[in-house]
């Protein structure tokens, strides 16, 4: 245990209870046997009593640390040393003080201050800046909170709006990043534009890749990406410029012919993809084998098509190929429709 | 220049004169973009043009305009909190004066990387101020002169402000406090959640 600390008494300065008041707002003077002489404007704020002068202060607080003390000459033992204590006004706020001798054994002056809950405290007992004295930063510390929270606000609604423009520009984006393809959203844009011409020639192709599940599962996602990377140059190698090649899913692509809808051009063309994609490739040592399905449709089959009718089409013709034993190339015809 | 003085500037122009009107000072100033964000920087140069195509559009001169930004900002019910961080100053509006040249330490207390002008307060006699104001951008003076009027109001307090040029680029605001408690003013209560 520390012995107390010496606070030696002279040369005394006497201050009237008007400057204590404003230099210690939350100071208590107590006589040898705990009662309140006098106590700041702020304290006596805190513990809601109007009349507290010759009551006994262990009957307004509680020393929590060191340790728990009801009696004057306790308290006095704990001179100089930081206390933690609570006003039975709010026990759940821990306040900080300290407790000094006064001379000639005529009692103790205790000052207090708000410690780490200040904000809490500041609600709790509406304490305004004239509560403090200028020398306290509590009002500092209450602005630096006040400015922080606002400082912070500001910066997750900046995270808010880019991950928000994030988001959209994802949308909106028109290439599929792992192949470099264009994305579903682009062939519905260059779809779209094809159809506002009723002139227009063109070949509508829907390709689901074959066993491209057992490359994934039995080889791992790293082969089944080099397998459509793979796709995507074979695909792009045999279009045109001008005609569109777009990933639509996971192993599904849409090709857009412009200015052909020769329906003997076009399956050389699909029979060629199916040819190439079914030679194998080897990816980290290890062969991975797909092969494809592919399902036409023509813009000489309609008059006055919409987009979902065209992509409804090729996919069922796609189906048709599917269903038929897969590796296959199927022209759509309205027999095709589902039953 | 930090975002936040941009964005003061384009709310104030949002607020008072509408969407529409940001839209053609923005397209003036041929800014690169819709909106300026609070937490990023920007090239003064921008904060400028800004400014002028602000002026132009709205037929004010820059000096009026910034001395409505300066009371929009304290005053503007959106804006009740740069109000509150202004009344941390002081009890009183003379206080609050006095704590004027702790203005810059105190948002960058918040702040670290804010853009803030040099502040210096001379008392004059009792009753008059003169508060010098030196920045990289002009025009602070004024903005300054609006904010003073605004936070004047606030405290009720009777003042009477004046802009002047001083020496070497600073502005210079002379503030006559006539009465200190002429009205009731606003309460201020340090505790946010009281509002």
């Amino acid at each position: 245990m520390t012995s107390p600390e010496i606070i030696l008494p002279d040369p005394l300065i006497g201050l009237s209870g008007a400057a204590l008041d404003r230099l210690m707002p939350l100071h208590v003077w107590l006589s040898p046997k705990g009662q309140i002489v006098r106590a700041g404007p702020t304290f006596r704020k805190m513990v809601r009593q109007a009349d507290i002068i010759g009551g006994s202060i262990f009957d307004l607080m509680k020393l929590k640390r060191p340790r728990l003390v009801s009696k004057l000459p306790d308290l006095m033992a704990l001179q100089g040393q930081r206390l933690t204590l609570m006003l039975n006004t709010a026990p759940h706020l821990t306040l900080r003080g300290m407790v000094v001798a006064l001379p000639g054994d005529s009692g103790a002056f205790l000052n207090i201050s708000l410690g780490v809950s200040f904000a809490e405290a500041v609600a709790e007992w509406h304490l305004t800046l004239r509560d403090f004295s200028p020398c306290d930063q509590t009002v500092d510390l209450l602005y630096l909170r006040e400015a922080s929270a606002l400082t912070s606000h500001e910066s997750r609604m900046l995270t808010e709006r880019l991950e928000a423009a994030r988001i959209v520009a994802e949308e909106q984006a028109l290439t599929d990043t792992l192949t470099g393809l264009a994305n579903r959203r682009a062939m519905d844009t260059a779809l779209a534009r094809t159809l506002s011409n009723p002139q227009a020639r063109y070949g509508l192709m829907h390709m689901d890749l074959d066993y491209f599940k057992r490359v994934n599962d039995t080889l791992g996602h790293a082969a089944g990406d080099h397998v459509l990377a793979h796709v995507a140059k074979v695909l792009r190698s045999e279009v045109r410029r001008g005609d569109i090649v777009a990933r639509v899913g996971g192993d599904e692509f849409v090709l857009l012919f412009r200015d052909c809808d020769d329906p003997d051009l076009l399956d050389r063309i699909a029979q060629r993809l199916i040819g190439r994609l079914e030679q194998p490739t080897v990816f980290e040592g290890k062969t991975c084998r797909i092969s494809a399905s592919i399902g036409t449709t023509l813009s000489s089959y309609y008059i006055k098509p919409t987009v979902d009718q065209l992509l409804s089409d090729a996919d069922q013709a796609l189906y048709a190929s599917k269903n038929s034993g897969r590796a296959r190339h199927t022209f759509y015809t309205p027999d095709l429709a589902p039953g | 220049m930090h975002g936040l003085v941009n964005r003061a500037l384009q709310e104030f122009v949002k607020d008072t004169y509408g969407a529409d009107i940001w839209g053609e000072v923005r397209d003036q100033a041929a800014l690169p973009f819709d909106e300026f964000e609070s937490m990023l920087h920007y090239d003064i140069r921008l904060t400028r043009l800004t400014i002028d195509a602000a002026s132009a559009v709205l037929h004010k001169d820059a000096a009026s305009l910034l001395e409505d930004v300066g009371s929009w900002l304290v005053s503007n019910p959106a804006q009740e909190s740069i109000r509150r961080l202004l009344r941390f100053g002081g009890t009183t509006f003379l206080d609050f004066l006095q704590s004027l040249e702790e203005l810059p330490g105190r948002a960058r207390m918040a702040l670290p990387d804010l853009d803030m002008p040099e502040i210096v307060l001379q008392t004059d006699t009792p009753g008059r101020f003169r508060l010098e104001i030196r920045w990289v951008l002009d025009g602070m003076g004024s903005v300054l002169l609006g904010a003073l009027r605004g936070m004047a109001d606030d405290y009720g307090a009777l003042v009477v402000l004046e802009a002047e040029h001083g020496r070497e680029g600073a502005e210079i605001v002379v503030i006559d406090l006539l009465d200190a408690q002429f009205a009731a003013g606003r309460t201020f209560e340090l505790d946010a959640q009281m509002r």
